[in-house]
C-alpha cells in the first residue's frame, strides 16, 4: 500500500472540494471495500477523504411518504430500521443477505452503492483487467469464475455489480442525491451504474469528486408486497450467483403493478422492465412468470459454463412470485 | 504520513503515533500490544479480528486506525468483569466451543454483538419476515455468526455456546 494523506471532511462541500483538487483522491466511508482493495494493491489513492463525520447517518420519513436514507447510514442500521422492515421489506432482506454482521456494521449506504466488482481477475493485481488497467484485456473472458455477467456485458468486461442493496433500490425506483463540484443533483439508482461498453473502468455515471449524500425511496404503492431472493454457493456470507428483487401489487388474481430487478447478472443492477410489462394485468401463474423471465432474459449471452446463471435468475423470479402470490391469496382469504 | 490516534482500549485510554496506513487491528496488535484480536485473512472474510467498536462488532482489519481516533474498542481481553468471565466466554468454555482457539477472541466478540443485536430486535437473513422480532434459534445463530470462520470446525459447540449465553440472558 502506498502512503496516503488522511483528511477528515467537516461538510459535504468540503469533502467534494478535497477530492476534486487532488488527482488521486478517494472518499472513505465504512472502508470495507476500499481498504480491502488498497491491501490488494488494486486501488491506490494518495489522499483519503473520510466522510463518516458528515452527519449523513439518519433515516427520515419524507413529508409526502417515502424515505430519505443518509449516505452514511450503516447497512446494519438500515436493514433494522422499523420503517424499512415494515414498508420496504425487500430492501431489508437484500441488505441482510449481503456480507456478514461485522461488515454490515461498518459498511454504509453510499459505499455499498459504489463498491467495486468482486470479479477475481479484477481483484488479482497481476492479471490483465480492463477495469483495473484499461487496455490490458479481460482475463475473465477465458477464465474460470462464477460471477461473470450474462446480460449487457461487452468484449472488454464481463464483471458484475455485487450489491444486493443496489438491486433492491433499483427495483424501488430509488434516487441517489449527489453533491458535485457544481452543486446537488439527483441520479436514479437505475441509471447510476453503467454497462461496461468500451469504458469498463467506469462503474457509474459519477465523476470522481461526486459524493452521494443520500438515497431517497418513493412511497411504496398501497398494498405492495415485496421480497428479495438470492441464490449463492453457500448459505450465508457469499455474493449472488443471481438474485431478484420484486415488489408487486395484486388485484384479485392478477398483477396490478410490479417492479423487478435482477442482481449478480450484469455490470449494474438489471431493471427487468420487459418482465414487468409481461406480467402486469396477468395472473402470476408459474407459466406466466417463466414467460416473463424468458422475455427479459432473451438477450442474455452467457459465456460457456455460465448458462446456469440465466436459469437461476428465471427460477428466482418464479420462486418470488410464487411466494408473493401466495401471500396475496392469504390476504384475500383473511378478508 | 503519520497521525496521532487516541483510542480507549478495554477501558484504558491509549495514544499512539502511527502511519495512516495502519489498520485498527495492526494498531492494537503491533503498536499497543493488545493481541486478543487475531489476524487471519486480513480481508474481512474470517472474522478473527472482530472487536466491539463503539459497542458494535466490527472487523478491525478493514478500518484504518486514524479513522477511529477517539473510538472505544473492546476486545475479548476486556470482556471479563473484575476477573469474572463474560457470560459468552463462560458459555464457550462450558460448550467446548473451540479447539485451537485462534478464532475464539473474534468469535466471542461477534457473539456478544449477536446477543445485543437480537436484544435490539434486529432481523437476519433467515428471519421469515423482516418485520418479525426473531428468537435466537440454531438457524438464526448460524446465520448471524457466518462472518466468523473456525478452521477446527468447532461450529456445533459455538452454536451451543451462543445459544446457552442467549438463554442465560433470557433468564
Amino acid at each position: 500500500m502506498i502512503p496516503f494523506e488522511y483528511v477528515r471532511a467537516r461538510d459535504a462541500a468540503g469533502a467534494v472540494a478535497a477530492v476534486a483538487e487532488h488527482p488521486r483522491a478517494a472518499f472513505l466511508a465504512g472502508g470495507t471495500n476500499l481498504v480491502d482493495n488498497m491491501k490488494l494493491g488494486i486501488e491506490a489513492p494518495e489522499r483519503i477523504v473520510d466522510v463518516t463525520g458528515l452527519s449523513l447517518d439518519t433515516v427520515d420519513v419524507l413529508p409526502g411518504g417515502g424515505l430519505r436514507i443518509g449516505a452514511g447510514v450503516r447497512n446494519a442500521d438500515l436493514a433494522a430500521h422499523p420503517e424499512v422492515r415494515r414498508t420496504y421489506p425487500l430492501l431489508s432482506k437484500a441488505l441482510l443477505s449481503g456480507a456478514s454482521g461485522q461488515l454490515r456494521n461498518l459498511a454504509t449506504t453510499g459505499g455499498n452503492l459504489l463498491q467495486r466488482t468482486r470479479c477475481p481477475y479484477y481483484r488479482h493485481a497481476e492479471m490483465p483487467c480492463n477495469k483495473r488497467e484499461p487496455g490490458t484485456g479481460c482475463s475473465a473472458l477465458g477464465g474460470v469464475s462464477r460471477d461473470r455477467a450474462v446480460l449487457g456485458a461487452s468484449e472488454n468486461c464481463v464483471a458484475t455489480h455485487p450489491s444486493d442493496m443496489a438491486t433492491a433500490m433499483c427495483a424501488l425506483d430509488a434516487e441517489a442525491v449527489v453533491q458535485g463540484t457544481d452543486g446537488e443533483r439527483r441520479v436514479p439508482v437505475e441509471g447510476l451504474h453503467r454497462l461496461p461498453g468500451d469504458e469498463p473502468h467506469r462503474d457509474t455515471v459519477l465523476e470522481p469528486a461526486d459524493l452521494i449524500t443520500a438515497v431517497e425511496l418513493p412511497p411504496a404503492p398501497e398494498g405492495a408486497l415485496s421480497d428479495y431472493y438470492k441464490a449463492r454457493e453457500r448459505a450465508s456470507f457469499a455474493f449472488a450467483l443471481a438474485s431478484v428483487a420484486v415488489e408487486a401489487v395484486f388485484d384479485g388474481g392478477t398483477v396490478a403493478s410490479t417492479r423487478i430487478a435482477f442482481g449478480g447478472v450484469a455490470h449494474k443492477p438489471w431493471r427487468a422492465r420487459r418482465a414487468e410489462e409481461a406480467l402486469i394485468g396477468h395472473a402470476p401463474t408459474e407459466e406466466a412468470v417463466r414467460a416473463a423471465a424468458a422475455a427479459e432474459l432473451a438477450e442474455a449471452r452467457p459465456l460457456e459454463g455460465d448458462e446456469f446463471k440465466t436459469r437461476i435468475a428465471a427460477g428466482a423470479l418464479t420462486t418470488v412470485f410464487g411466494r408473493l402470490a401466495g401471500r396475496a391469496g392469504e390476504g384475500r382469504e383473511d378478508r | 504520513m503519520e497521525a496521532d490516534v487516541t483510542l480507549t482500549v478495554d477501558g484504558e485510554r491509549r495514544t499512539l503515533r502511527t502511519d495512516t496506513r495502519t489498520t485498527l487491528l495492526d494498531a492494537l496488535r503491533e503498536h499497543l500490544g493488545v493481541i486478543a484480536p487475531k489476524k487471519g485473512c486480513d480481508h474481512g472474510q474470517c472474522g478473527s479480528c472482530t472487536v466491539l467498536l463503539d459497542g458494535r462488532r466490527a472487523t478491525s482489519c478493514l478500518t484504518f486506525a486514524v479513522a477511529n481516533d477517539g473510538a472505544d474498542v473492546r476486545t475479548a481481553d476486556g470482556l471479563a468483569d473484575d476477573g469474572e468471565l463474560h457470560p459468552v466466554q463462560q458459555a464457550f468454555i462450558d460448550n467446548d466451543a473451540f479447539q485451537c482457539g485462534y478464532c475464539t477472541p473474534g468469535q466471542v466478540c461477534s457473539a456478544v454483538g449477536v446477543l445485543e443485536e437480537a436484544e435490539a430486535g434486529w432481523p437476519s437473513a433467515v428471519t421469515a419476515d423482516p418485520a418479525d422480532t426473531p428468537r435466537l434459534d440454531e438457524a438464526e445463530i448460524r446465520e448471524r455468526m457466518s462472518g466468523n470462520l473456525c478452521r477446527c470446525g468447532a461450529y456445533a459447540g459455538i452454536v451451543a455456546a451462543v445459544r446457552g449465553a442467549a438463554e442465560g440472558d433470557a433468564r
